[in-house]
């Protein structure tokens, strides 16, 4: 049932997915990003970025808005902890159900228009939520101190079976605690569930109808569709998947603030994408890891852990080097992401995935090799 | 039987007037063909039929139901399809995609969100698919990008995307345009052979096509109907000469 339907090469390509997320720990380890706190990000920015290529990667419609659903995501998961209980999986319904009907209500002004405008509809969208989030809806924000947990909350739930402990309380799945390893596979388990269907929606005559969106829409209208309505969908499936990242981020931090939805964080999405490649299945979680994995390892240093890092160098050459790499690190890296960018986008515009369809046949034209045709062939889809 | 019913059409572009009171009457089963000089306004009278624009003043009926005011997605579920004089296809996917997409349209409407069958599951809609492509003589090509096509390849793609709805109504607007003799034949002969049954409206520079394939002629001259009859009528009359022997650009 679950798998009817899908090729061969879907079923390969699933399993290999699946085996791959289970085992991240494993496959980070040799690059020192076998911490949950780190690859928990990576599976719910992975979540995050899949959700956002079938707005922009299949439909082709560019939203610069998507940290808002992110954002309402956070905020209705946090709310979830305090007014109900600390078991994330009603946060976590309740934060895809918000944000999908914050994107049904932008989607449906934002998808009057197309191209750039659309675009900017979006932006403004998102910034005015993150203003309104700062003013006057501070009652339900919390303002700049963002919303967090408190004594005083009330969790009707979790009242009735237990007696209130002294410090606050934690995520939990069914007492299970969110933190460390089970919190990791906790998003990395709906990090599969989000492939997964992304791949059913790629591969069905809806995701054929996006596609077909991207490439003409005045054909798609003179060939009998009602495109609004489909692109809307697309809108509200990839405005739930950023609630359900934004959800998981609560509940890895159960801490919600506006910052989250600020266009710098919807910008973010739209690098994953691209980077990894814009309308490739497993393209926007490669970038997504990449992305959060390097913001992790640059961010995180200044001159002074820079200096010391060349230290075996003759002085001269440690100051040169702090010199010329010190603007891109710490508060530089965005400065750093940027750069990196501009050269995917101009010399590799299908982003990574391109990039590794470009080696495999290279690959098999020196080889002549048959093997792995098919999954190279998979990969660049 | 009248299929399309055309009423004092007007349709005005600032101070220029593309159609003025435009009558015209196309019979189910038959070729229509329309033929003017260059900025006649034949483009803007089929731009009329399918919801591209709307005339300023006049009526449009399609087997009795007015085409105006509705959208171009509604008019191509009534059994209207049309081919543009610049192919419009799905430059990015493949050629049986491009077919099988009209041919959802046909099946599953205007719009539906199966998301969780897979295309593979509805061998239905490939059938059809593939069978207009080897009316087209595509079918070798169907899993090539449709951007890669030669120019010919393009329009007659474009015309298998319309075929595979089996619309009622199919307007093709130049369809020879640009195209070398050889494939100029090769859709006359494909228009011969594959939905003879449909009623068309064929607009076309080439008089040798235009006596191939029409039963009756109209004859547009800056925005009016100046002429319409069987092809033989057309041949000989006056005013017919006189649009395209430049008279009309005077
Ligand atoms: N959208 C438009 N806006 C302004 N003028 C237009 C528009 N479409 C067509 N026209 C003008 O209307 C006249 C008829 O054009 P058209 O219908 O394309 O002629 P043709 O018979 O060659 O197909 C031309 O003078 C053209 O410039
Ligand atoms: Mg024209």
């Amino acid at each position: 049932m679950m798998f009817a339907g899908l090729s061969r090469n879907d079923k390969l390509l699933f399993a290999g997915f699946t085996i791959a997320a289970l085992a991240m720990p494993l496959l980070a380890w040799p690059v020192g990003a076998n911490y949950p706190d780190l690859l928990q990000k990576f599976a719910i920015y992975g979540i995050f970025a899949i959700g956002f290529n079938i707005l922009f990667g299949l439909t082709g419609y560019l939203s610069f808005g998507h940290a808002a659903f992110l954002g309402v995501g956070s905020y209705a998961a946090v709310w979830m902890f305090k007014g109900v209980t600390m078991n994330v999986i009603p946060a976590v319904i309740f934060g895809v159900l918000v944000s999908g009907m914050f994107a049904a209500l932008i989607g449906f002004i934002s998808l009057r228009r197309s191209g750039i405008y659309f675009s900017i509809l979006t932006l403004a969208f998102a910034q005015m939520s993150y203003n309104l989030a700062y003013s006057v809806l501070t009652p339900i924000t919390n303002g700049e101190t963002g919303l967090q947990l408190s004594q005083d909350d009330a969790r009707v739930l979790d009242r009735m079976f237990t007696e209130q402990t002294a410090g606050l309380p934690s995520t939990n799945l069914f007492g299970l605690e969110m933190s460390g390893y089970p919190g990791f596979y906790f998003c990395c388990v709906l990090l599969i569930i989000a492939f997964f269907i992304a791949l059913r929606i790629q591969r069905s005559p809806f995701g054929m109808m996006l596609r077909a969106i991207k490439t003409n829409q005045v054909r798609m209208n003179y060939t009998g569709f009602n495109t609004r309505p489909y692109a809307l969908t697309a809108f509200i499936i990839s405005g739930m998947y950023a609630g359900l990242a934004g959800s998981l981020l609560a509940v890895t931090d159960p801490l919600a603030g506006a910052e989250r939805m600020q266009w710098t964080a919807s910008g973010e999405v739209v690098l994953m994408t691209i980077l990894g490649g814009a309308g490739t299945l497993i393209g926007p979680i490669l970038g997504a890891g990449l992305i959060k994995y390097f913001e992790n390892i640059f961010s995180s240093y200044n001159d002074g852990l820079l200096a010391e890092s060349f230290s075996f160098l003759p002085d001269f050459l440690n100051d040169t080097l702090v010199f010329v790499i010190g603007p891109f690190v710490g508060e530089g890296w965005s400065l750093l992401l940027g750069i990196v960018f501009m050269a995917i986008v101009i010399f590799l515009p299908g982003g990574l995935m391109e990039g590794l369809a470009r080696i495999h046949g290279w690959y098999r034209r020196r080889g002549q090799g048959d093997t792995g045709r098919n999954v190279a062939k998979q990969a660049a889809e | 039987m009248a299929i399309l019913e055309v009423n004092d059409v007007n349709k005005a572009f600032g101070g220029l007037k593309a159609l003025n009171a435009v009558n015209l009457s196309v019979e189910e089963g038959t070729v229509h063909a329309i033929i003017g000089p260059n900025g006649a306004g034949k483009s803007t009278l089929l731009n009329c039929f399918v919801g591209r624009l709307i005339p300023d003043t006049g009526s449009v009926m399609f087997n009795g139901q007015s085409l105006l005011g509705i959208k171009p997605h509604q008019i191509n579920q009534t059994g209207v399809a049309r081919v543009f004089q610049t192919p419009e296809i799905f430059t990015d996917l493949s050629i049986l995609e491009n077919v099988m997409i009209p041919a959802f349209a046909k099946v599953d409407g205007a719009f539906r969100i199966n998301a969780w069958k897979t295309v593979g599951t509805r061998g239905e809609v490939r059938d059809m698919a593939e069978k207009v492509l080897e009316e087209v003589g595509l079918h070798e090509k169907r899993d090539i990008i449709a951007s890669s096509l030669s120019r010919g390849d393009k329009r007659r793609l474009e015309m298998a995307m319309c075929l595979v709805q089996d619309p009622k109504l199919l307007l093709l607007d130049e369809p020879t345009a640009g195209m070398s003799r050889a494939d100029t034949n090769n859709t006359v002969d494909l228009l011969q052979r594959v939905g003879t049954h449909i009623t068309k409206i064929v607009i076309e520079h080439d008089m040798h096509v235009v006596f191939s394939l029409a039963d009756h002629i109209s004859v547009l001259a800056q925005g009016t109907v100046i002429a319409g009859g069987k092809p033989e009528e057309i041949k000989g009359n006056p005013k017919v000469q006189e649009a395209y022997l430049g008279g009309a650009h005077a």
